[in-house]
Order: structure tokens, then C-alpha cells, then sequence
């Protein structure tokens, strides 16, 4: 403890040390921008955030985990299988002769559902059996992992109705001159007329859903009682909340966004894939300690999470232009991530006293 | 949990014995089962095969034990094995290649540089848990993307080949070949006689039975005998009780952490021994997680205290034998990550269920 | 003859808190010293400068006449001086035996130069301490973890006593305990002060410390206020010093 005092630093070092994350992002785009040709231009940020939707999703879903002092390893797998259930649904739908509006529907909406199971079972297991967390959703992992093997095993999903990929790769917002702005359709113009496509539908409705779930976790009871339990469990119990539905919630909550990632994969790619969340796993958590949250519970925001998301979207993208192999990407994320922890050491929130 | 069901099941001592070694009899289970299920699966090849192919998750999950019996976690270890395979491999094959070294000296050279190196990211991840107080599982998680990113650096994103045949030879050769009637031969065939004969002998030591045996023993031994080991488990029980009796944990968990990156280094010397090429850990490979579910299924706890050497490799071989036993059986092999993820709800149900009471 | 440990006017300030003011204490070998007090009134602090955990600001501590200079829990320990917390800091995974040689294991030598544990030297050095100190653990390859709270005391003591404390100091050590444990607890203390062992214990239970302590000692916002006889003394004088004596009249 004595420690920290001797570290606390006041002023100004110590709001550019709690700031640190979003200086780096800062610092980043302005390396990229002189280092990587073309990097500042909306093209390239439609692609950040593109590539960055499913680290994003992933960690918001992570970050409630990571606050009541848990973790989710299943999330990149779950998302991985509602890539292959959604799929399929939507192909199988469109064979029985209904519509693409209506099959798509459906199977969205049939694969949220299913994509709950996982994280209920997580939770039951974390609550109600007391596995840890860390172990009860590596389970899980391995089972969506084969399950969704499994599924594909035969037949990938493939042949998804063309309406798919107008929503998964169309725009929420276009702009030509003479016409304007105009929403979800290409405006009809002439061949010489430009259109610039501004917001990739995918990301607008990423970015919806994290607000919802942004606007749970900091105005509502539920966000409350998350804090709680991750901040002290005994008090959270004594003081009347129901811990174990809490956690089973916690993690279907997790699952869900896992889904929601996984039925934009499949909106964007047009297939189902069972590794397509593997590698944006870590990115997640890398994110959301990057945004400051602590492994011990009880912090975190969504902001500061995407933020952190942001930062390695930014490098991945940054790097692929100037050329240089994703490697040293790994190496980045790693020093920024241990950084991350030790500013964080460093520059506590609050000073604490014997 | 329901205690009275508990309490009554405390009763039976036979019963009590068989659940604190569930994983060991599931094993026996197992192996009976798919040697009448399965064709095949009863021989000493087919056994063999097992080990071998275990080999690198033994290694790996004997390096977890020594962490998670701190009660702290090592994601890196499968990048620091990939790590070590590429740098030895390259100065191998930098050195080979050159013409002025034999093969014995090239490959001297460089696994005693990449087991040097090995040490590396263990003592970082260490210095940042003991002495920063940075969760094992953040720094080991850093550590895990830098050793990735390195690996991938050095072998520019390929297998490093081109390595001298002895690799392979020694790797996959045997200590011990047995003719029926004929005798004994170490190490290979009796001088004298051809590869054509090869038939007539039986090969009965691997020699990275031999070599992972020899390691083993050794963490075995550190581990149950010696003050280290002693102190191992006296932190992870109450790290409180360990630093007020004047057990230099700081010091302790450096060198908890160095000693499993050093043992992923050893599993990246085995990995190039037996594959005769230097290879990165592929990006899905999840070596770590399936580490700490074999060390969870041998009967460890993540909160630390208690675990062991041969209950980590009983649980390597539980998912080995599955693994194999299924695929011999010809059951669609999916179903190894689900086998995987139930066995081990059932060690952490089985371990409320009979809570340590001796 | 002197105190085999005492304090000599020592003071600790915590920023403009004074948590012990110019506290005088002396405890003979042999001697059980009851320290009481409210919560607040710098018992924890008192024992805490004698373990070495605190650094005191102004006075000095004596042991067996000489000014020990205690900047440390490692000094304390050095000159004898144990402290059993109400945690008791055992490791509950490990037996009794290696729980009393925590830290300071015995080995020998394996083929001549490997040092590895020597179990049976524990396990026999151990049992003679619990059996000097007449407690009764069925086996001491049992982890601790399956001992009954009183046990687990004992084991933390039978470890002190082991190594060598001539001043034991026991925070609340039945703080946590059912009746009959609490017996047994006491007990053990008596048997310390057979052997010479000067100690000194915090507790609430006005019961406790008449039961075995021989001088009382109360604290209240930092001062020492009273040092009493036991023979000499009441339950309502104690409890009248504790509160405020003006208060109660």
C-alpha cells in the first residue's frame, strides 16, 4: 500500500495516466497516418470498424463477465456456432419455400434464442456448481467448438439468399451529390454520378446493440448489481441480491452478444464458419483490460472497451497497409496489454490508507 | 452444495477413494472399453502411438501444475514451445547448412540457445506477477501474443526445414529393440543388421519415453521432495502464512514461472526431435487451455494448493486415450472437444461433491 | 528481576491520529499479561510495534534488560518474539508437521547431495512439541484443513513454541472458537506459562482473561489507563476502566 502512495501522482500526469488508452489511440493515428499510405481516408475506418465489430461485441459481452470478477472463454467459439446455426437456419428456412425476408428473419431470431443456451449453461455451472468460471467456459468452448464441427460435418452452409449479403455488406447511410443523404438503399443515379457509402450497416448495428447494452450497465440495476458483485460478493449477498441468478444472467448475456456477433459474420461473409470468433477471443479481453478493466472485478465501462478494441483495430489495419506481416501485431497487442496493467498499478484510481 | 449428500457419500471409504482418483479409473475404464470396441487399439503400437503423440501435452501440463498449484495461471507456455522449436530450428539449420558444422554440434548449439531463451518469457511473466502484482493471467496472456508474435518473426510465418535427418532419428528412434528368441539391442539394431530386418524386431522403448521419463522424474521429484516443491504448495494453500514464515514468495514465483517456461522450451526441443522441422504453435492450437483442463482433470484446483505430476499426466492421457480410442472406433472426432469439456465439469463436480479431507 | 520484554514509553502516530500514546508494558517469563481495551483504544497497534510490524515513533522496547532494536517481523522473530494472528497463517493443504516447519523445512541429503525433505525428522520433532505441550491431534499427517478451530490454534503455537518463542502474543485467539475449544485453548496457555513462555494476549472475553491471565493491562484512546493484579481486581473495575470509569458512576 505504501507503494501506491509513493506513486500517486496528481495533476495533470495523473489524468494523462488514466487517459492513457485514449492518447495511445491518438498516437497511433497519427503514426499510421504518416506511415501508411492512404490510412486517412473513410474507406480505411470503414474497415477499422468493419474488422473491429466482432472485438467489439466480443468484449462488451467479455466486460460483463470480467466485471463480477469472471471471465468467458466460450464467447469466440458461441460465436463461432451461431455463425453455422444461423446459416443453416436461413438455408433451411429458404428451402421450405418462404421468402428471404422471412427466412432471415427467422433464423436471426431462432439463433438468438439457442445462442442463450450456452451461456445459461456457463452460468449454471459457475452459480449453481461452483466451477470456476475459467473452467466452466473453456467447457464450453471445447462443446460449441465440436458442436459446431459437428453441424458442418456434412454439408458447410452455403447458397444463403442474395438479400443476406445486401444487408450484411450494403450501407445504413449513402451520400451523392445532388440527391443527398439517403438511408439502407443505393440512391439511383446516373453511372458518372458518385455515391459515397458512408456507414456499413454491420457496424451500425453493432454499435446500436453496445449502446443498449452500454446504457444497462451504467443506468440500470442490473449494471449496479453487476458492479457489486464484482467489487464485493458478500456485500452484494447481504445486501438482497440474487447472486446466482445474477451470474447465470451475467453470462447469457455474454452468449447473446457472442450470438448477435456471430449473425453479422454470417450476414457479412454468407457462410457459417466455426473458428470465425477463435482469434478475436483474446483481442476481446486484451480489450477490455486494455480499457482498464480488472480481472478482479468490479470495473470497466463499454466506452473504455471499445476504446481498447479500437486501439488493436487500429494497429491490425494500420500494419496491414504499411505491409507489414500481422506478426508483429501479436507482439504490440502483448506489450500493450501488460502496459495497460501496469499504468493502471501506477496510477490508481484512489489512494488507499492503512 | 446439497452437504447431507455429501456427508452420507463421505461414509463409504471405497467410494471416497475411487472419486479422489475418478480420473484413474475412468482411464482403466477407457482403455477396457475401447479395447473391445475398438480394433486395433489393443497394442503395444497403438500405445505407443498414444504416448508420443502426448508427449508435448505432458510436457506442457507439467509445466502448468508447477503454476497452478500457486494458485496462478501460464497462458504462454504453448507459444514459448512453438518459440523454441523455430529459434532452434533456425540456428540448426543456419549452422548446418553453412557446411562447417557437423550435425551433432548444430543441433547442440542450438537447443542449448533456444532452452536459454526459453527462460526469457518466464522471467518477465514472473517479475510482473511477483513483483508488480499484474494478474498471471494478464502477463502470461502479454506474453503469450510477444512469444507468438517473435516465433512468427523468426520463421517468417513458415515451418523452419531443411534440418539434418538425425533430428528425426534420435526423436522417433528407440531405445530398446527386442528380437523374439534373439535378445536385446540398444538404441538401434544390432550392428551388423539391416533395415530389412527391422521386422523381425520388436521396438520397444521410444526414445521420448525415455527422455520424457528422465523429465518427469525430475519435476516429480522437485515437486514431492524438496523444499521448492514444499513451498510451492505452502503458497498456493495461504500465501499469507507463506510470506509471514519467511518463504521468499516474490522470489519463489519468478522462478515458478521461469521453471514452466523453461519446461514449454523443453516441449519445443521434443516438438523438433520429433517432427524433424521447427515449428510455430499454430494460432489455434490452444496447448495452454488443453494444459489446464488436463491438470483440473488430474485433480488440481485454480485456487491453488494442490495438484501433482503424475495426476496432471493421468489427465494428458485420459483425453489422449479418448482422443484415440474414438477415432479408432470411428466415432467423428468433434467429438473430442465435447469429450474434453465435460470430463472436466465432471472433475470440478466431483471434487464439491468429495471435499479433500485428508 | 526485570521484564523479559517490555515497553518503555512508545508512541505511534498515524498522521494526527496518536493510536498509542507513551505505553509503558512489561511482561516477567511465566507471566500470562491480559491486554483489554474498546475497539480503537491501540491494542493492535501496541502489539503490532512488538511484533515488528509497526516501527514505533518515539520510545524502546527492552528484552531480558537489553534495548532490541525491532524494525521488522523478521527481527521480532529473532529474538523470540511470535505472533499468532487470529488467521492463524497455516496452509491448509499441508499436514500438520510441515505446517510447524513451514519455511524452515529440514531436508537431507538424497544420493549424497540432492536435499530433499526429511518427513520422518519432522514428523518426530513435531509430535514431541505437541506431546511437551500436552495436545492431542490424532495424526500429523493430516492436513490442517481437516483440524477443528482449537487444533489449528494449537498447531500454531506447538509451531512458535518449536522455533523458539520466549514471547508469545496471541491476538483473540478464542475469538472464533465453540465452548469446549475455548477450554482447550486456555488450557494451552496455562501450560505456555509452565514453561516460561511470557505472553501476552488481546482479548474481549472478560471471562478468558480472568480465567488465565495474571496482570491486566487497559487501554483506552492510546494511554494505558490501568495495570491490575488479577487477584486484586473485579470485573467492574476492569469494565469501568474499559468505558470511561465517569461514565458508569
Amino acid at each position: 500500500m505504501q507503494n501506491l502512495n509513493n506513486h500517486t501522482r496528481t495533476g495533470l500526469l495523473l489524468k494523462i495516466g488514466r487517459q492513457w488508452a485514449l492518447l495511445f489511440l491518438f498516437i497511433e493515428l497519427i503514426f499510421f497516418s504518416f506511415m501508411a499510405r492512404g490510412f486517412l481516408s473513410l474507406n480505411v475506418f470503414q474497415i477499422i470498424f468493419f474488422f473491429g465489430t466482432a472485438v467489439f461485441l466480443l468484449g462488451t459481452a467479455e466486460l460483463f463477465a470480467i466485471i463480477t470478477g469472471g471471465i468467458d472463454l466460450s464467447v469466440g467459439y458461441v460465436m463461432g456456432l451461431a455463425t453455422i446455426v444461423s446459416a443453416k437456419l436461413i438455408v433451411a428456412f429458404t428451402k421450405t419455400g418462404m421468402g428471404p425476408g422471412l427466412s432471415i428473419t427467422l433464423g436471426i431470431l431462432l439463433t438468438l434464442v439457442i445462442g442463450l443456451l450456452p451461456g445459461y449453461v456457463n452460468g449454471m455451472l459457475i452459480s449453481k456448481l461452483n466451477v470456476p468460471p475459467f473452467i466452466a467456459t473453456f467447457s464450453m468452448l471445447g462443446i460449441s467448438h465440436g458442436v459446431s464441427e459437428l453441424l458442418i460435418a456434412e454439408k458447410a452452409a452455403k447458397n444463403l439468399p442474395q438479400l443476406a449479403n445486401t444487408i450484411g455488406n450494403g450501407y445504413f447511410l449513402y451520400y451523392s451529390k445532388g440527391i443527398g443523404f439517403s438511408f439502407f438503399s443505393r440512391p439511383e443515379v446516373a453511372r458518372r454520378v458518385k455515391v459515397v457509402e458512408i456507414l456499413p450497416n454491420v457496424v451500425v448495428i453493432a454499435f446500436i446493440l453496445i449502446a443498449v447494452f452500454a446504457f444497462i450497465l451504467n443506468r440500470t440495476k442490473f449494471g449496479q448489481h453487476t458492479y457489486a458483485i464484482g467489487g464485493n460478493r458478500d456485500a452484494a449477498i447481504r445486501s438482497g441480491i440474487n447472486l446466482n441468478r445474477h451470474i447465470i444472467k451475467v453470462y447469457m448475456l455474454a452468449s447473446f452478444l457472442a450470438t448477435i456477433a456471430g449473425v453479422l459474420y454470417t450476414l457479412k461473409y454468407v457462410t457459417g464458419k466455426a473458428d470465425a470468433g477463435a482469434s478475436s477471443l483474446l483481442d476481446s479481453i486484451a480489450a477490455v483490460v486494455i480499457g482498464g478493466a480488472s480481472l478482479y472485478g468490479g470495473k470497466g465501462t463499454v466506452w473504455r472497451t471499445i476504446l481498447g478494441g479500437l486501439i488493436i483495430a487500429v494497429l491490425e489495419t494500420g500494419l496491414r497497409i504499411m505491409g507489414i506481416p500481422t506478426f508483429d501485431k501479436y507482439i504490440i497487442v502483448g506489450i500493450i496489454l501488460i502496459t495497460a496493467v501496469l499504468v493502471d498499478q501506477f496510477f490508481p484510481e484512489r489512494t488507499y490508507k492503512e | 452444495m446439497n452437504s447431507s449428500l455429501a456427508l452420507s457419500i463421505e461414509r463409504s471409504k471405497t467410494l471416497r477413494v475411487v472419486a479422489k482418483n475418478w480420473a484413474f479409473f475412468f482411464l482403466l475404464f477407457f482403455l477396457i472399453l475401447f479395447s473391445i470396441t475398438g480394433r486395433g487399439f489393443l497394442s503395444v503400437m497403438n500405445f505407443q502411438n498414444i504416448v508420443h503423440l502426448s508427449v508435448i501435452a505432458i510436457l506442457m501440463a507439467s509445466a502448468e501444475t508447477f503454476v497452478i498449484i500457486t494458485s496462478g495461471i501460464d497462458l504462454s507456455i504453448g507459444f514459448v514451445m512453438g518459440l523454441s522449436s523455430v529459434t532452434a530450428g533456425k540456428i540448426i539449420q543456419i549452422l548446418y547448412n553453412s557446411g562447417n558444422h557437423s550435425a551433432g554440434f548444430s543441433i547442440f548449439i542450438g537447443i542449448s540457445i533456444a532452452l536459454v531463451l526459453s527462460l526469457i518469457p518466464g522471467i518477465i511473466s514472473g517479475i510482473m506477477i511477483a513483483k508488480y502484482k499484474v494478474p498471471p493471467f494478464i502477463a502470461t496472456l502479454g506474453m503469450w501474443g510477444i512469444t507468438n508474435g517473435i516465433a512468427l518473426k523468426i520463421s517468417n510465418g513458415f515451418p523452419v526445414a531443411e534440418l539434418p535427418d538425425s533430428l528425426t532419428k534420435i526423436g522417433n528412434g528407440y531405445t530398446l529393440y527386442y528380437k523374439p528368441g534373439g535378445g536385446f539391442s540398444f538404441f538401434g539394431l544390432p550392428e551388423g543388421v539391416g533395415n530389412e530386418h527391422i521386422r523381425d524386431y520388436i521396438r520397444l522403448i521410444p526414445n521420448s519415453f525415455l527422455f520424457l521419463a528422465i523429465v518427469l522424474f525430475i519435476l516429480y521429484f522437485l515437486l514431492k521432495k524438496t523444499k521448492f516443491g514444499q513451498h510451492t504448495y505452502a503458497i498456493g494453500g495461504n500465501e499469507d502464512a507463506a510470506i509471514r514464515s519467511g518463504i521468499n514468495v516474490k522470489k519463489h514465483l519468478i522462478i515458478i514461472y521461469t521453471l514452466s517456461s523453461f519446461i514449454a522450451g523443453i516441449a519445443g526441443i521434443f516438438n523438433i526431435f520429433q517432427t524433424g522441422i521447427g515449428n510455430f504453435t499454430p494460432f489455434g492450437a490452444m496447448y495452454e487451455l488443453f494444459a489446464v483442463a488436463a491438470v483440473v482433470i488430474g485433480g488440481a484446483s485454480l485456487m491453488g494448493g494442490k495438484g501433482g505430476i503424475l495426476a496432471s499426466v493421468v489427465g494428458v492421457l485420459l483425453i489422449a486415450v479418448l482422443e484415440n480410442g474414438l477415432l479408432i472406433s470411428g466415432v467423428e472426432p468433434f467429438y473430442r472437444f465435447i469429450a474434453v469439456g465435460l470430463l472436466l465439469i465432471l472433475a470440478i463436480v466431483i471434487d464439491e461433491l468429495f471435499p479433500d479431507l485428508f | 528481576m526485570g521484564y523479559l520484554i517490555e515497553t518503555r514509553n512508545i508512541t505511534k502516530r498515524f498522521g494526527g491520529l496518536v493510536a498509542v500514546d507513551n505505553v509503558s508494558l512489561g511482561v516477567n517469563a511465566g507471566e500470562v499479561v491480559a491486554v483489554l481495551g474498546d475497539n480503537g483504544a491501540g491494542k493492535s497497534t501496541l502489539i503490532k510495534m512488538i511484533s515488528g510490524v509497526y516501527p514505533s515513533d518515539e520510545g524502546k522496547i527492552f528484552f531480558n534488560g537489553q534495548e532490541a532494536d525491532i524494525n521488522s517481523p523478521m527481527d521480532a522473530l529473532a529474538i523470540g518474539i511470535e505472533t499468532i494472528y487470529q488467521d492463524l497463517a497455516l496452509a491448509e493443504n499441508l499436514n500438520v508437521y510441515s505446517n510447524i516447519f513451514l519455511g524452515r523445512e529440514k531436508t537431507k541429503k538424497f544420493m549424497g547431495f540432492v536435499p530433499v525433505l526429511d518427513h520422518d525428522y519432522m514428523h518426530e520433532e513435531a509430535s514431541k512439541v505437541l506431546k511437551k505441550l500436552d495436545i492431542n491431534i490424532p495424526s500429523l499427517r493430516n492436513n490442517v484443513r481437516t483440524l477443528s478451530g482449537g487444533q489449528r490454534q494449537a498447531v500454531a503455537i506447538s509451531r512458535s513454541i518449536y522455533w523458539n518463542a520466549k514471547v508469545l502474543i496471541m491476538d483473540e485467539p478464542t475469538a472464533a472458537l465453540g465452548v469446549a475449544q475455548q477450554k482447550q485453548v486456555l488450557d494451552l496457555v496455562n501450560t505456555l506459562k509452565d514453561h516460561g513462555i511470557a505472553v501476552i494476549l488481546i482479548s474481549h472475553q472478560m471471562h478468558d482473561v480472568f480465567e488465565v491471565a495474571d496482570r491486566i493491562v487497559v487501554m483506552r484512546r492510546g494511554e494505558k489507563v490501568g495495570d491490575l493484579v488479577k487477584a486484586e481486581t473485579s470485573t467492574e473495575e476492569v469494565v469501568n476502566l474499559i468505558v470511561g470509569s465517569e461514565m458508569v458512576k
